[in-house]
């Protein structure tokens, strides 16, 4: 990944020096070996603190819709996954590609530092993959853990290393992890009896604190003013008064993201109380690949999704009263 | 000073939770978080909690008044009853006590607000001495000890034996109610592992954090500060930071307008969102920059000039820890401190 960084860096130099671009979306180095911060870096700041390491999940398309208005170019820094975000938010026109220069970088896994954590280790100092392992220092000694406990949600689901738009790649010969079915707790969850899910979720989403770190960080989330958010909207809130609320958000979101999610996973990853929010999305990715065929949000630009593509094959509504509530 | 075996703290949990209500963290296997102790609970003590303990005192959402309406179509206005039961929260560490100080200020000064008061009035707070601080913990920057914290009773956990220190007479009158549960230990028990902890104190990557720069009366210069644009420009305005913050007390109230009348709630804000305190004429913040920038100008600037150099930062990690795109109070501190 070191080697990854520099040849990341020394192009992302090069394209600032030559003013092909006005700054590179990137990660920045945090206190620690697990906490880059998405940053802008421009000729002014320079690229000295500039990271590309295991920690570096964050998904830097969204940060692109604030720039739409701006006449300037930036360079973002893409992995393959997040692709799909930038694909789907061209189509969506909530962001400018004239604007943009796509470098794909190339991506083994990221890793979670709260599921390092939950194995008891404190005190981290270091944190470093080799091969299969992850060797963690911390003030308290060292720890191995096996790398396939402690990726992050989504590189569990990894839809591999290829790029869906780029305008140059770089590192993208790297391997990403082998893949686990994604579908395998939503099936688990429709097995279960409408009460069990309904505790299931009662359970999840009872620890939700109303943050909006899922709806900030979503970069299919992108409405100028969120209703939630809206004082005129009548449904604005700023906390969950009730069980029934704290679920009425979620639900609301996870539909108006429907066929709109690439399943990147951020909101799961943002969450501060590990609420498995894209199980929510991908029940609904899922049922879109019943009801229509497959179908992968962000799979290309401008591609028409199946719930504002009208077709005659186009499924009975009356399913859903077929399926019971299921 | 007292201890009990800690194969013997589930009689002390039961013990106390016969008459009052018990908050300890608890993992959900997800998260840990304080929660009411239930017997076959089992506390876990060596891990920060997402949520901080202000959510005794202060919980993210109360309901605060009712209006209806009689026969005759009168307005009936009726008071939400304040907290009457004891309650004990165990195992709050030494920058959450620091914090409870912080929100006292706020919330016992005229005007006092009579939810919070109840709470406090009826509260123990039984801190826990720290044994494994986290890299994220930074709170000797503000000047506490975690190894000695305060609150009614201050508890040490070492080796087998849990160790009871009162720190107040609310305390002394607790552990005289617990006794018969608790043998007599000597202050030196505890020691030598209050110097482990400060020794690991000075290992701890963020133990050179320090508030130079910031303080009482430097408004004019950090506010107009260039940095404040990069910074805030990572920031996704979410409200994270400010709900696990155990000091950030920033409250809305709302009607809530249902079938059976209306219900007056209150419910925690966050000024890192974008309906901030809107007012008729809009808002006052309007960009993220602004809104980034009050948050830490409250905690270090703002809040130290108004309360004798007094910081509302406490140092625990939480906002380090979770901020979903890692950019905290100790970057902002950093970026700008200690260089005019």
């Amino acid at each position: 990944m070191q080697g990854l960084e520099k040849k990341i860096k020394d192009r992302a130099i090069e394209l600032l020096e030559s003013g092909k671009v006005d700054g590179i979306i990137g990660w920045e180095k945090g206190q620690f070996i697990y906490d880059p911060t998405p940053a802008v870096f421009t000729k002014e700041t320079g690229l000295d603190n500039f990271c590309y390491n295991n920690f570096c999940g964050a998904n830097l398309s969204k940060y692109l819709v604030g720039k739409i208005t701006s006449d300037k170019k930036y360079a973002v820094l893409l992995k393959p996954c997040d692709t799909y975000s930038m694909n789907q938010l061209i189509t969506e026109h909530r962001v400018n590609r004239d604007n943009i220069y796509i470098i794909g970088v190339g991506c083994e896994g990221h890793l979670d530092v709260e599921k390092i954590k939950r194995n008891g280790i404190s005190g981290i100092t270091g944190v470093s993959v080799d091969g299969e392992n992850v060797n963690v220092g911390t003030i308290y000694g060292e720890s191995t853990i096996a790398k396939s406990d402690v990726l992050l949600g989504k590189c569990e689901v990894c839809r591999g290393n290829a790029h869906k738009i780029s305008d140059e790649l770089i590192g993208e010969e790297l391997q990403t992890p082998e893949a686990s079915d994604r579908f395998e707790m939503v099936n688990k969850l429709e097995a279960m009896t409408a009460e069990e899910r309904f505790a299931f979720w009662k359970g999840e989403l009872s620890r939700c604190i109303r943050c909006n770190a899922c709806r900030n960080a979503c970069p299919a989330c992108t409405c100028r003013v969120c209703v939630f958010d809206n004082g005129r909207s009548g449904i604005d809130s700023k906390a969950n008064a009730s069980e029934f609320e704290e679920q009425m958000f979620h639900i609301i979101r996870a539909f108006h993201v429907s066929a709109r999610c690439t399943d990147c996973g951020e909101c799961s990853r943002v969450c501060p109380e590990n609420i498995p929010l894209h199980l929510l999305n991908r029940k609904y990715v899922k049922d879109i690949n019943e009801f229509y065929g497959e179908y992968q949000a962000g799979e290309e630009a401008d591609q028409r999704n199946p719930l504002v593509n009208f077709g005659d094959k186009d499924i009975d509504p009356t399913v859903i009263s077929d399926k019971e509530g299921n | 000073m007292k201890k009990i075996a800690l194969a013997n703290m589930n009689a002390l949990y039961e013990a106390i939770a016969k008459d009052m209500n018990l908050y300890v963290p608890i993992d959900n296997k997800a998260s840990v978080n304080y929660a009411e102790w239930k017997q076959g609970d089992t506390p876990v003590f060596d891990k920060m909690t997402v949520r901080s303990a202000k959510d005794a005192f202060f919980p993210q959402c109360e309901n605060m008044s009712t209006f209806s309406r009689d026969d005759d179509n009168r307005i009936i206005i009726d008071k939400i009853k304040l907290t009457e039961k004891d309650f004990v929260v165990m195992g709050i560490r030494a920058c959450d006590v620091k914090a409870v100080a912080v929100l006292d200020k706020v919330f016992l000064s005229e005007p006092v607000d009579t939810f919070y008061k109840a709470r406090r009035d009826h509260s123990i707070l039984v801190s826990l001495s720290c044994s494994r601080p986290e890299e994220t913990c930074f709170c000797s920057t503000f000047g506490i000890d975690p190894a000695e914290p305060k609150g009614d009773v201050a508890m040490y956990i070492v080796g087998d034996y849990a160790y009871f220190n009162a720190c107040t007479d609310k305390g002394e009158k607790f552990l005289n109610g617990v006794s018969g549960l608790l043998e007599n230990a000597n202050d030196t028990d505890v020691d030598a592992a209050k110097a482990a902890t400060r020794e690991i104190m000075t290992k701890l990557p963020l133990h050179d954090v320090t508030t130079d720069g910031w303080g009482a009366g430097v408004l004019e210069e950090m506010f107009n500060r260039p940095e404040w644009e990069e910074l805030s420009s990572s920031c996704i305005g979410c409200g994270t930071c400010t709900y696990v913050c155990p000091t950030c007390q920033c409250y809305d109230i709302r009607d809530y307008n249902g079938s059976n009348g209306v219900t007056r709630y209150r419910c925690w804000d966050s000024c890192m969102k974008s309906d901030f305190t809107m007012m008729a004429h809009g808002n006052n913040r309007t960009t993220q920059l602004q809104r980034f920038r009050q948050r830490f100008m409250h905690k270090l600037v703002y809040s130290p000039t108004n309360n004798d150099g007094e910081f509302s930062c406490v140092g625990c990690g939480r906002c380090v820890a979770k901020c979903p795109v890692s950019m905290n109070i100790v970057k902002v501190i950093k970026t700008m401190g200690g260089k005019k």
